[in-house]
């Protein structure tokens, strides 16, 4: 076969390709009747929302798990039949890179390169190349452990090339992974495609499928689509607008889009908000949602994932009344000399920063750089080495469980009593707030009722879907109506539409007056936040609206950068600033 | 080629095993540690070897016979008489607990002594606790017995008639507790480790998903566990140097059988232990779970049911069966006949069959259990 | 704030009630145990297997001999003739004990001459061999007496037995009030060590602190659901020992109950130490194996404090168990009169008030 030939014929071939799990008695099917052809060469995305089947069809493909009908087919042959064989020519990172994280670097590289028999000059050689590759040369004697999550992945990924797979198998890979690192991964995988290897990758990243070549949109176990991205874009045509509007107008302007049938989805961008009509709707008027003009643009893939799996019903949510009596524009939250120390380590370092009553703020910064840290000092989980956070006013690091009553807290990871019933939480958390029966009653009903959960209502948190307990937890910040709000990455692993989904309800707690204080690293969600700022080894690297931030960076070369191309400059220059 | 890959890989896997051993403080803490903790708390806080009961010693009328029976009490090492002249505060002195025991000498005991009629001395025990009241009331009865003699021999008749019981304990003639007890100790100790060890350590690399990225590699299921085995294998063994190095220098038990025989012994038990600590974690998959399955399936049937300190043959019937299915039972009989009579190998070649047995069913079982696959 | 801590209180029994695994750790274990220490942990012997090695062969050796056929302590096992065999059944541990009778046994008696009698124990079961040369030299004596009474002589004192509150020295009756003390403490420890750790691991801890909940109200809220445990868990066992074991119980319940809750406070504490320090479910257990391994060797459960030396003593007068021990056996078997209850039960006071206090301590470091 000459290269030519190998690169045409089919990596991997999967048909009427179905799995099912079973827990206790009930069989769920994870994957549903799959077909689909992966030619020889470049990246595949598999692309969809948390439960999609993504990692099922990942390590079906690896053979790790055993089919219930249909066939795949990798390099040729029945991955059933001829494991091992096969598995010598594939590499797979698995979700959390499948490190030993007490041994080095060089020693994970090496167990890897003895089990897969790379011996000899050939071991030095691809170690010396690997380690180049992916800059992790001066850290051959560190632990696995004490690696950055980047640099893990990479490292992660070292072991899976060793043996110069022909298919590489990625599962997330940029789960947990800052901007940075995620554009460093992209270098290096697009490198290694360069050279004829196969890429399956799996991400819940649509600008990451936008960059591949061929896409597969995977929903509940089904193959929705696929096919190249190009032909994701454009489909929609004339059903993407976009209404310009400034920043201060936006939120607005969202809402009042929200209210016309015809529009499936507003969604903030940065110039102004996009909008997707139903299909036969007519546009709206500029004027009826007050922006300043609407015009066309060409349609994403976004755009085709959000018009195929948004709901043909949608709760609006209302503005709630928030207990709080503030002057509009006074300070709520004032962070001076913020410094918090972990023995000789210094996490978070001098942070100086405000926030005002109604705003929603972001913390934006690399894994490690300390927003968590700052965000923990705020809600009162721990107490500041020196300076100090006032937030309502009171200092919530020394006193008083009362100034607690004033704040809601949702956590990153979902926290709330799994095998409690919806109810049961909402309870609880009511009681534990103090509110007294008539209003405790009051809240659950309310949020029952405006997170749409009154069919859960009896059942156990953990046997819900993902988002299901994401708006159960925003609900449960919310029982004692806080004047301010905590959000921990609120929307790490959800897909796009829940996100847009529970964006929109905190746009509409900002306007009743609730402050918004968010972590995250979704570049996408920083767009939502009216100043956002930016973290980075535990100092302030900037704090401006994401406007004034973009404009920053710009560039002749770059004369519209996004805020992500704003982040990485950001931290970039903080990290030659550091190297020097 | 391939055996000589085969061998590559699995020289690897034990490296990598050993240096997590080395890095991870737990796997270590459980080898040596607690056999060193356990060892001593079991060794000093168990013993069944009661010294100094306090007995009172009720004598209504102090005479010289009186006195002569309490000195005999006192010249017990396991007795401490308290001499008490009321029955009436002996007796809320035993409820109390604070004496074990109560003789009693009522005023025409003396009487009818000097008479020449029989006495009738009353031994009263605390049955609370029924074991040491077993004690109490050999130990009075010996203690009067020699005042007996005495007595008769004093009077110049010859008191020795009769049946003499002479005592020869074999193996432990002063019997000491200690000597049953470390050796039995040392089984349980093993017990917990040998699961401990390789239930945890494997629910880990399931737990942080190293599992699924070694499935893919050329390395088969039988490499991976072979080599871990091995490894933990001689962790193993140098918990069982440590608790037997106690056990001797520490305790002063005797060793009285061969090195090889307590080597032989202690393989096959270990084997047996980290095959079932394998099995639960490949059913498990997880640390905590995996750990709480180890308690207790090993350490607590090890503890009630090896024979280590509850005999088995005064168990029920049905009980008696259970105890054939606990694989601490064999080792804890070959470790206290090495120990205390040596290599006796009617006793230890049944016993060792036993552990083999164990030894391979678990292998077995963890090898059916098994498989390349996540499901 | 009594509203808060309600509230806490019925999270608690919720969540552990609706766990599957929390709910088989409180159920599973305890019947297991009560199963395996009421019929397994017996310091009783019986049915000894020996072997007589009868070198007389004379009539009183046969009527010796005898007297260990008829009792129930005792069961043949094999008879020998010579040194080497008795030796071998040893050995083997066929048999516990040899019973060797002398060429001149029934000649020496007939003469009044002492007549040795050989028993040959092993020595490696040393509890059992301790008990079964209790049971000889008893045979012996009545043997002796016997003699003495048919030659007309007579001893000049008897010594007449009486166990009180027990009197046929059943070991179950001294193990069961003690499984009420050890289970109870297992119980109550697992509850309150997992309970904050598990929320730590899951992150819902984060989630209490947020509230106005105060440390030391989650401290209460916390040790509540475990005394209820606690006392759920010690009253079934209870019940158990008394109506299916049939261990009589002659003290006040008042006062056991006064007792045991004084005694699960302490107990709770050290859980509610160990959960403050432990970072991970896992380091939780492990803490808990720490604490109940000691706590339960050094308190008499199983064997007598006095027998153990003098330094380790002193530490099991720092263990809650040690007198709820006394406590308990007393008022089950004994009665135990209440100045004699109230000198065990006051030490507990000050040990749950340093265990709890330690432990609001840990609480209020959380943050």
């Amino acid at each position: 076969m000459t290269p030519a030939e190998a690169a045409a014929a089919p990596t991997i071939v999967v048909s009427e390709l179905t799995k099912r799990f079973r827990t206790g008695d009930r069989s769920v099917v994870a994957l549903d009747r799959l077909a689909f052809a992966i030619a020889g060469g470049g990246i595949t995305t598999v692309v969809g929302p948390d439960a999609a089947g993504k990692t099922t069809l990942l390590r079906l493909i690896a053979g790790l798990l055993q089919r219930d009908g249909g066939s795949i087919h990798v390099l040729g042959r029945d991955i059933a039949v001829d494991a091992t064989s096969v598995q010598a020519e594939i590499g797979y990172m698995p979700q959390r890179f499948g490190l030993y994280e007490d041994l080095t670097v060089g020693e994970n590289l090496a167990l890897h390169a003895d089990l897969r028999q790379v011996v000899g000059a050939e071991r030095r050689q691809r170690f010396g190349e690997l380690l180049a590759f992916t800059d992790l040369a001066p850290f051959t004697g560190r632990l696995a452990g004490q690696l950055s999550g980047g640099m893990k992945q990479k490292l992660g990924l070292a072991c899976s090339l060793l043996a110069r797979p022909r298919l590489l198998l990625l599962d997330e890979p940029s789960v947990g992974v800052d901007p940075l690192s995620r554009r460093q991964l992209w270098r290096i995988v697009e490198r290694l495609t360069d050279d004829g290897m196969t890429v399956l990758w799996t991400t819940a990243y649509l600008d990451e499928a936008e960059r591949s070549r061929h896409v597969l949109l995977l929903h509940e176990g089904r193959l929705l689509d696929q096919g190249p991205p190009a032909d994701f874009v454009g489909r929609l045509a004339g059903r993407v607008l976009l209404a310009q509007a400034p920043p201060e107008t936006r939120r607005r302007v969202q809402a009042l889009a929200m209210q016309d049938a015809g529009i499936i989805d507003a969604a903030i961008r940065g110039d102004g908000v996009r909008l997707l009509l139903r299909e036969g709707a007519a546009p709206p008027s500029a004027g009826a949602i007050q922006a300043r003009s609407i015009e066309p643009v060409v349609s994403a893939l976004e755009d085709e994932f959000v018009a195929r799996l948004a709901p043909a019903r949608r709760t609006l949510p209302a503005a709630p009344a928030t207990a709080a009596a503030h002057p509009a524009d006074s300070e709520i939250i004032a962070v001076r000399d913020l410094t918090r120390r972990f023995g000789s380590f210094v996490a978070v370092d001098h942070v100086n920063f405000s926030v005002r009553r109604g705003e929603i703020f972001g913390l934006l910064g690399p894994n490690g750089a300390g927003k968590s840290t700052i965000f923990r000092m705020l809600c009162g989980l721990l107490a500041p080495s020196s300076g100090a956070a006032r937030v309502a006013g009171i200092d919530l690091g020394r006193s008083a469980a009362a100034a607690r009553a004033r704040i809601g807290y949702m956590a990153q990871k979902f926290s709330l009593y799994g095998n409690l019933t919806v109810r049961q939480n909402l309870a609880f958390f009511a009681r534990a707030y103090g509110l007294d029966r008539r209003r405790r009653d009051r809240r659950v009903d309310w949020v029952l009722d405006e997170f749409d959960l009154r069919a859960e209502a009896e059942s156990a948190c953990n046997d819900l879907p993902l988002g299901f307990k994401q708006r159960l937890s925003l609900g449960s910040a919310l029982m004692h109506e806080p004047a301010i709000l905590f959000l921990d990455e609120p929307t790490s692993g959800v897909d796009p539409l829940t996100r847009r989904a529970f964006w929109l309800r905190i746009a509409a707690l900002a306007e009743g007056g609730v402050t918004v204080l968010v972590t995250s690293h979704f570049m996408e969600e920083a767009e939502y936040c009216d100043r956002l700022a930016i973290i980075d080894r535990g100092r302030l690297a900037a704090v401006a609206t994401p406007a004034a931030l973009k404009a920053s960076v710009a560039t002749a070369a770059l004369p519209r950068p996004s805020l992500e191309d704003a982040f990485i400059a950001l931290i970039g220059a903080g990290n030659q600033a550091a190297a020097a | 080629m391939s055996a000589r890959a085969a061998a590559r890989r699995i020289v690897a896997l034990m490296r990598k095993e050993t240096l997590q051993v080395v890095r991870d403080p737990s796997s270590i803490a459980i080898a040596f540690v607690m056999p060193l903790i356990l060892l001593l708390l079991f060794g000093y806080g168990v013993s069944l070897d009661v010294r100094h009961l306090p007995i009172a010693i009720v004598m209504e009328n102090v005479t010289g016979d009186t006195r002569s029976l309490f000195e005999s009490f006192a010249n017990s090492p396991y007795i401490r008489p308290v001499a008490m002249t009321d029955a009436r505060r002996a007796e809320a002195a035993l409820t109390a607990g604070q004496v074990d025991g109560i003789v009693v000498l009522r005023g025409d005991a003396t009487r009818s002594l000097r008479g020449g009629g029989t006495a009738e001395a009353q031994v009263i025990v605390n049955g609370t606790d029924a074991n040491t009241a077993r004690f109490v009331g050999a130990y009075a009865r010996g203690a009067a017995a020699t005042w007996l003699q005495q007595d008769l021999r004093r009077r110049g008749e010859t008191g020795d008639a009769g049946v003499v019981v002479e005592q020869r304990v074999w193996f432990n003639p002063e019997l000491r507790s200690t000597n049953f007890l470390v050796p039995g100790v040392i089984a349980i100790v093993m017990t917990l480790i040998g699961a401990m060890l390789t239930a945890l350590v494997v629910a880990r690399e399931w737990e942080r998903g190293t599992m699924e990225a070694m499935m893919v590699t050329p390395a088969s299921m039988a490499e991976l566990t072979l080599s871990r085995m091995a490894v933990y294998f001689v962790l193993g063994l140098g918990g069982m140097a440590v608790s037997v190095l106690m056990g001797i220098f520490l305790f002063h038990v005797p060793l009285r059988g061969s090195m090889a025989a307590l080597l032989l012994a202690t393989s096959l038990f270990l084997l047996g232990a980290l095959g079932l600590g394998l099995l639960i974690s490949t059913a498990a998959r997880n640390q905590f779970v995996a750990g709480q399955i180890a308690i207790v399936v090993s350490y607590m049937p090890a503890f009630m049911l090896s024979g280590f300190i509850f005999d088995i043959d005064s168990m029920p019937t049905v009980v008696q069966w259970v105890t054939q299915v606990i694989p601490a039972r064999y080792f804890v009989a070959c470790l206290q006949t090495l120990f205390l009579a040596g290599d006796v190998w009617g006793v230890l070649l049944p016993n060792m069959a036993g552990m083999a047995g164990f030894a391979l069913l678990f292998l077995t079982l963890t090898r059916l259990r098994t498989r390349r696959r996540l499901d | 704030m009594w509203a808060r801590i309600a509230a806490l209180v019925h999270k608690e029994l919720l969540a552990v009630w609706r766990d599957r695994r929390s709910r088989l750790v409180l159920i599973v274990p305890p019947i297991i145990q009560l199963a395996l220490f009421a019929y397994a942990a017996t310091y009783n012997v019986d049915r000894v297997r020996y072997a007589i090695w009868d070198e007389d062969r004379g009539q009183l050796a046969r009527e010796f001999a005898a007297r260990f056929e008829g009792s129930q302590a005792f069961h043949r096992e094999a008879t020998v003739g010579s040194a080497a065999a008795a030796r071998d059944l040893l050995d083997r541990q066929r048999v516990a004990m040899v019973l060797h009778i002398g060429q001149t046994f029934t000649a020496d008696i007939k003469a009044a001459r002492p007549a040795p009698v050989q028993v040959l124990l092993d020595g490696r079961r040393s509890n059992t061999a301790q008990a079964v040369l209790g049971y000889v030299n008893a045979i012996a004596d009545g043997f002796n007496a016997e003699l003495a009474a048919a030659s007309g002589r007579t001893q000049r004192a008897t010594l007449v037995q009486r166990a009180w509150f027990n009197p046929v020295l059943e070991s179950q009756w001294f193990i069961l009030p003690g499984l009420v003390a050890t289970l109870t403490l297992i119980a109550a420890v697992l509850v309150t060590c997992l309970s904050v750790a598990r929320e730590r691991e899951l992150g819902t801890f984060d989630q209490l602190l947020v509230t106005p909940l105060r440390p030391f109200e989650i401290l209460l809220g916390k040790a509540l659901p475990a005394l209820l445990i606690g006392l759920i868990e010690a009253s079934v066992i209870l019940a158990a020992a008394v109506l299916w074991f049939g261990v009589p119980f002659r003290g006040s319940l008042g006062l056991l109950y006064l007792a045991l809750v004084l005694f699960i406070m302490a107990v709770i504490g050290i859980g509610l130490m160990i959960s403050a320090v432990s970072q991970t479910q896992q380091q939780a257990m492990l803490g808990a194996m720490l604490a109940l391994v000691p706590a339960v060797i050094l308190s008499g459960f199983a064997t007598p404090i006095a027998n153990m030396p003098d330094v380790v003593q002193w530490l099991t007068y720092v263990n809650p168990v040690r007198y709820v021990l006394v406590i308990l056996r007393g008022l089950f078997l004994q009665d135990l009169p209440p100045h004699l209850v109230l000198q065990q039960l006051w030490p507990l006071l000050p040990i749950a008030s340093v265990t709890m206090a330690a432990a609001a301590l840990m609480f209020r470091r959380l943050r």
